[in-house]
């Protein structure tokens, strides 16, 4: 809670006032209204935050405010003012006017986000010339390296030449910024902006963006999931279900206070260490020991260009006891990925071992490997590719058990039991995954891997795209699922949080290296690792002390 | 940049080998090419004869490299039925045929673009309904019979244009048409579909939030991107094009390099078919090529690396 | 994703999303359960206009093809020359007879029964060449898009080597150097127009091998024959089907030029493109004679493209409910 609260109590006039705003949906769709009765003001110099999740109609608040509703959607009642002006009259024309110079607005998907033909320098120099048609070209250059300057890029003469694609995602982010600056507008609407990026590169955005709101007169409306994120920057809270507002309030009502259950079960969902104690180690039980593991990408060499060796992973060593999870950290470029796919064999690694029940899983040769397959299984991230459209949910948890000779009855009544354990209904065998939702698709995914009855479970970003309510309830599972079967697992997440909340051993990951191991609390409490401080230091909303509200999912599900 | 266009030419000179060698072993597709070549009822003596002459007795692999090599350097062998030198018939027939295919080009273009961007700005419009009926029917229609129906009202029933040579320029308004019209639907598909895809992309809403007047979003922003994969198709086409100028050529009796490739099939003309097979070839390995290369330039995700 | 595109572009499937119930992941949807996706199958089929009359008029022209012998009014084949050129029963002439429905050609044979017995050698033809191509690309394809590597930088090199060469010329030069028969045709052009087959399976493949449900079986140890025949293939059919149908079409297409040229089908065989090119030389008078053809060509190519449009739209993602 570093941002002040105070100052959204100033008596600005409200630069944006949405009074009972209702967005309806085409008729074809399966609710009539995308947001409904939709009121609140965003005043300059403050961060208003807007959280919900997928479905909450947050997205469309913003894009209506912005008059960039998708065709179809159109404005039913209600009212927006921006500066005083009703815009929902508003022309094409005018309404152009106000984008861009008086209003902006940034997305989530930086890597897309800009045009991938024209140079970045360009496509900022761009919003000058729209909007001020009368300034030089010189000025507008140098206007785009100051603002450049104001975002911290590195090298802005450079920079400024390059296409999109030569960035990274950090800086493409800090370019859309710098557009969205660009001519000091009144109101910045920023749309889930960290969401895409890694969560050390997510901190640096914040911090320049609670930087850029004490220099700006701007009124920043951020929409985002994570409440993490709203500790860290918000002076207000709105948090939408379902199109509606269910609360809304200061950062500190809201965070420390919620009344609405709904926010209630929404800040039970943020991911928080558990606070189970280590349990003795007994190294009697090790089920998976891995020595060693490399593995390296060699680009041969071209006729004319030299070859490339990337270390995707270099000598990654650990052992995992029976009953136990393991969290593997990391983020983008790590080399967890890699890792994954040489523990599950689907790559081989180049060096190392990995034990298995005694047998040594990286060397098998692959007649040999094809009958040990079943120790070792895998959930996927995400849950629409992990299952086979075509094809009966019963026909695919089945394949396993079929695939290692038990017989169709057992391998059925198999299914059914674990389907029972996974808490989904036994008919989910005759449907087919579009039928079922992205957690329902994730706990399938779960049965599917149990069904052939493994020794090591990995959870492979497993619910990194589930909305975090959703979230919660798969890691329950997991957790709930290992200590039945005294399955051993391998958490694989970006979020230390997540890995936090489940694992008893944590390993971080950078470049292809591991960096630091050990027990969950000594790596959270008592970090060696410049890497794993920096990437404690970036989680957001540290300071937030996670409230806990006993009950709150039941009354929810109450309530719908 | 430079890595990817010497990979893209050193695979062009494989994959034109590789259609210099199908192409030379057709030859042998008749049987004994010495008994096709010395006609019927040639003696046993003038087999043996045309045989050595040609080389026939030769190994193959001698007589290919001997037929690359001459080929290499623009003797293509004498043609046994005009008397006359391969090569220069060809570079004299060429020329009318790609002036035929750069307007057929032309009017591809002209009409598939437009139509495929106002269809892709107006999804499900009139226009663009049209525009898909429009390419459903013109990728049914026979491009013979389209030649000649346009030739029954054309040329006999209205007489606005002449029906059939190559002498003057109305002499190729409807081989044009003709030859274009079968490119127009997959060029205005690919348009509409790659606007679309574009229009429905991020930076176009970037381009929008910007505040940009609607026409610079349309042009500068997303036709630029979308035209990209529309110029290699061009190109493509073009050389589909030349192939498929055969039917149209002597339909209208347009003196270029498919009416000669069909006279020589008539004739049994082998050397002829073979050299216009392997122009043609090479002529279109060329064009993917500068496709390619094109493709590389406007994009600067390839070109700039 | 951000949840604005995900209502403006799909409202369609939202409701299997987690946007209606987020916190009771357990429980199945009301909604999901009232059609099978074989009802819903149908529902898509018989709503879609273009499969509607693509599949109409394809059957018509099938039926034509099959009961050609009972329908016919005369033998294709039987010449009368006093009763040659009448023109169709629609036209002017005194001539025109109901005893020849659609006239005779130049030889006085009856064109309906020609047209009749013409269906016959176009779907033939069609259907073979198709399937051979079908087989040819489908393998090379398929084999690229899953392997990978190597496998794919040579299947990448054929198909490139396969394009550069024109595909009418070609099939012209090698009918007149082998002699031209109906099987000559068929395997000719069969082995012609793989391309495209091979260019969609790939990257259909390559998509599909990239999904984790791929890596999934691989990890519950399938077979790699599995693999492709079980897992990824029932999701490529779909491109399959839609490029079989343009294969099939483009077939009956090339054999009409083909025949048109006189290097097809040979006489006295009632080819539709023969037919036309029989009557090229009496366009000035008698024009029926092209057109007549003509148009049934167009007709089953454009029912044939119809119906393959109409699969690719039925079978698209965002149609799917």
């Amino acid at each position: 809670m570093t941002a002040s609260s105070d100052r959204s109590a100033t008596a600005d006039a409200p630069i944006l006032e949405i009074r009972d705003l209702t967005v309806a949906l085409p008729s074809s769709a399966e609710r009539p209204y995308a947001v409904e009765n939709l009121t609140f003001d965003v005043h300059p110099r403050e961060i208003l935050c807007v959280v919900g999740e997928s479905g909450s109609g947050k997205s469309v608040t913003s894009l209506a405010t912005m008059g960039l509703l998708a065709p179809g959607l159109s404005i039913a009642t209600g009212s927006i003012h921006f500066e005083g002006t009703y815009t929902l009259t508003l022309g094409a024309r005018a309404h152009n006017k106000l984008r861009g110079d008086r209003m902006s607005m940034i997305f989530q998907e930086p890597m897309t986000a800009l045009n991938p033909s024209y140079t970045v320098g360009e496509q900022v120099e761009e919003v000058f010339q729209t909007h001020r048609p009368g300034m030089a070209a010189s000025e507008r250059r140098a206007r785009a390296l100051a603002l450049f300057e104001e975002v911290r890029l590195p090298d802005p003469k450079r920079l400024a030449r390059s296409f999109p694609h030569q960035l990274s995602g950090g800086q493409r982010q800090r370019i859309m910024i710098a557009m969205a600056l660009a001519l000091d507008p009144k109101l910045l609407i920023a749309d889930e902006p960290t969401t895409a990026l890694d969560v050390t590169t997510q901190a640096q955005i914040l911090h320049l963006l609670k930087q850029l709101n004490q220099h700006h007169d701007a009124g920043i409306m951020f929409i985002t999931h994570d409440f993490g994120v709203v500790a860290e920057i918000a002076d207000r809270v709105i948090v939408m279900r379902h199109g509606r507002i269910v609360e809304q309030g200061t950062a500190q009502e809201v965070l420390n206070n919620a009344q609405h259950p709904y926010t209630q079960a929404l800040i039970n969902a943020v991911p928080r260490p558990a606070d189970t104690a280590d349990e003795a180690p007994d190294d009697e039980n090790v089920v998976i020991s891995v020595g060693g593991l490399s593995k390296t990408f060699h680009t041969p060499a071209g006729i004319f260009k030299p070859a490339r060796t990337v270390h995707a992973v270099k000598d990654v060593s650990f052992t995992v006891r029976r009953g136990e999870t393991l969290g593997i950290v990391g983020e983008s470029g790590s080399g967890k990925t890699t890792l994954v796919r040489c523990l599950m064999r689907l790559l081989k690694p180049d060096a190392g071992s990995m034990t298995i029940g005694g047998v040594d899983f990286a060397n098998l040769p692959s007649q040999a490997l094809r009958e040990h397959r079943k120790d070792i299984q895998i959930v996927f991230q995400d849950p629409y590719g992990s299952l086979n459209p075509r094809r009966s949910i019963g026909s695919q948890l089945m394949q396993g058990p079929r695939n290692f000779g038990v017989p169709r009855d057992e391998a059925m009544a198999r299914v059914k039991r674990l389907l029972e354990i996974v808490r989904m209904p036994a008919n989910s065998v005759d449907r087919y995954p579009n039928q079922f939702s992205g957690g329902q698709r994730q706990r399938l995914c779960i049965a599917r891997a149990l069904a052939v009855e493994p020794k090591v479970l990995i959870a492979d970003e497993a619910v990194s795209a589930l909305d975090v309510s959703i979230q919660k309830q798969v890691l329950k599972l997991i957790n709930d699922i290992r200590d039945e079967f005294g399955l051993t697992v391998i958490f694989i997440t970006h979020d230390l949080r997540v890995a936090a909340q489940v694992s008893d051993n944590v390993l971080v990951m950078q470049n292809g290296d591991v960096v630091e191991s050990g027990p969950v609390h000594g790596i959270f409490n008592d970090p060696q690792h410049a890497y794993t401080k920096a990437l404690l230091s970036a989680q957001p909303g540290l300071d937030w002390d996670i409230p806990t509200f006993e009950g709150a999912e039941d009354r929810v599900a109450l309530a719908t | 940049m430079l890595y990817f266009a010497l990979q893209r030419v050193g695979v062009a000179i494989l994959v034109a080998i590789t259609v210099s060698a199908l192409t030379f072993s057709m030859i042998y597709l008749s049987g004994d090419p010495a008994l096709a070549l010395a006609g019927e009822g040639a003696s046993n003596e003038d087999i043996e004869n045309v045989r050595r002459a040609y080389g026939f007795d030769r190994p193959i692999y001698e007589q290919y490299f001997n037929w690359l090599w001459n080929a290499l350097q623009g003797d293509f062998g004498r043609s046994n039925y005009l008397k006359s030198d391969v090569a220069t018939v060809i570079f004299e027939r060429l020329p009318t045929t790609m002036l035929l295919g750069a307007c057929a080009l032309t009017f591809a273009l002209l009409l598939a673009i437009p139509l495929g961007v106002i269809a892709a700005i107006r999804p499900n419009s009139l226009i663009d309904r049209a525009a898909l009926t429009l390419a459903v029917v013109g990728q049914a229609m026979p491009s013979f019979w389209f030649a000649l129906t346009m030739m029954l009202w054309f040329a006999i029933t209205w007489r606005v244009l002449p029906v059939s040579g190559n002498s003057t320029w109305a002499h190729f308004v409807m081989p044009s048409i003709a030859l274009g019209y079968y490119v127009t639907p997959a060029v205005m598909r690919l348009t509409r579909a790659g606007m679309l895809e574009v229009l429905s992309s991020d930076y176009i809403r970037t381009a929008h939030a910007k505040g940009l007047p609607r026409m610079k979003v349309l042009f500068k922003h997303a036709l630029r991107n979308a035209i990209i994969p529309v110029v290699s198709l061009a190109a493509v086409q073009f050389g589909f094009m030349l192939g498929g100028s055969i039917v149209i050529e002597s339909i209208f009796r347009i003196n270029g390099l498919g009416f000669l490739a069909w006279e020589s099939i008539q004739r049994a003309d082998l050397p002829m078919m073979q050299a216009i097979v392997l122009v043609l070839s090479v002529f279109y390995i060329l064009l993917t090529l500068i496709a390619d290369l094109l493709n590389a330039f406007l994009d600067p995700r390839i070109r700039v690396s | 994703m951000s949840d604005a595109t995900q209502i403006g572009t799909s409202i369609g499937n939202k409701g299997a999303r987690e946007g209606t119930a987020p916190l009771q992941a357990g429980v199945p949807q009301p909604g999901a359960l009232d059609a099978t996706p074989g009802q819903k199958l149908r529902r898509r089929i018989f709503g879609h206009a273009g499969v509607v009359i693509g599949g109409t008029v394809l059957f018509i022209i099938v039926m034509m093809a099959i009961f050609a012998p009972l329908i016919s009014p005369a033998d294709p084949f039987d010449q009368e020359l006093s009763k040659k050129l009448i023109p169709p029963v629609w036209s002017d002439s005194a001539k025109a007879t109901w005893e020849h429905p659609l006239g005779t050609d130049h030889l006085g044979r009856d064109y309906m029964s020609r047209l009749f017995y013409g269906a016959r050698i176009s779907l033939l033809i069609g259907f073979s060449a198709m399937l051979i191509s079908g087989v040819i690309g489908t393998v090379l394809g398929v084999a690229a898009g899953y392997f990978g590597g190597r496998v794919d930088m040579v299947v990448n090199f054929i198909v490139t080597t396969r394009l550069s060469m024109p595909v009418v010329l070609v099939a012209l030069a090698v009918v007149s150097l082998v002699g031209s028969s109906l099987t000559v045709v068929i395997w000719v052009l069969g082995l012609l127009i793989w391309d495209r087959f091979a260019v969609v399976m790939r990257s259909a493949t390559q998509q599909v091998r990239n999904l984790d449900f791929v890596a999934s079986a691989e990890a519950l140890g399938s077979s790699r024959w599995y693999i492709v025949s079980r897992e990824i293939m029932p999701n490529i059919l779909n491109h399959l089907i839609v490029v079989g149908t343009l294969e099939m079409a483009h077939a009956i297409l090339l054999e009409a030029a083909l025949s048109f040229l006189g290097l097809g089908v040979q006489p006295p065989e009632p080819s539709w493109g023969l037919m036309i090119a029989e009557a090229k030389g009496m366009i000035f008078f008698d024009s029926w004679l092209i057109v007549i053809p003509g148009a049934a060509l167009f007709m089953l190519v454009l029912a044939i493209n119809l119906l393959g449009d109409g699969v690719r739209d039925i079978t698209a993602p965002e149609n799917r409910k």
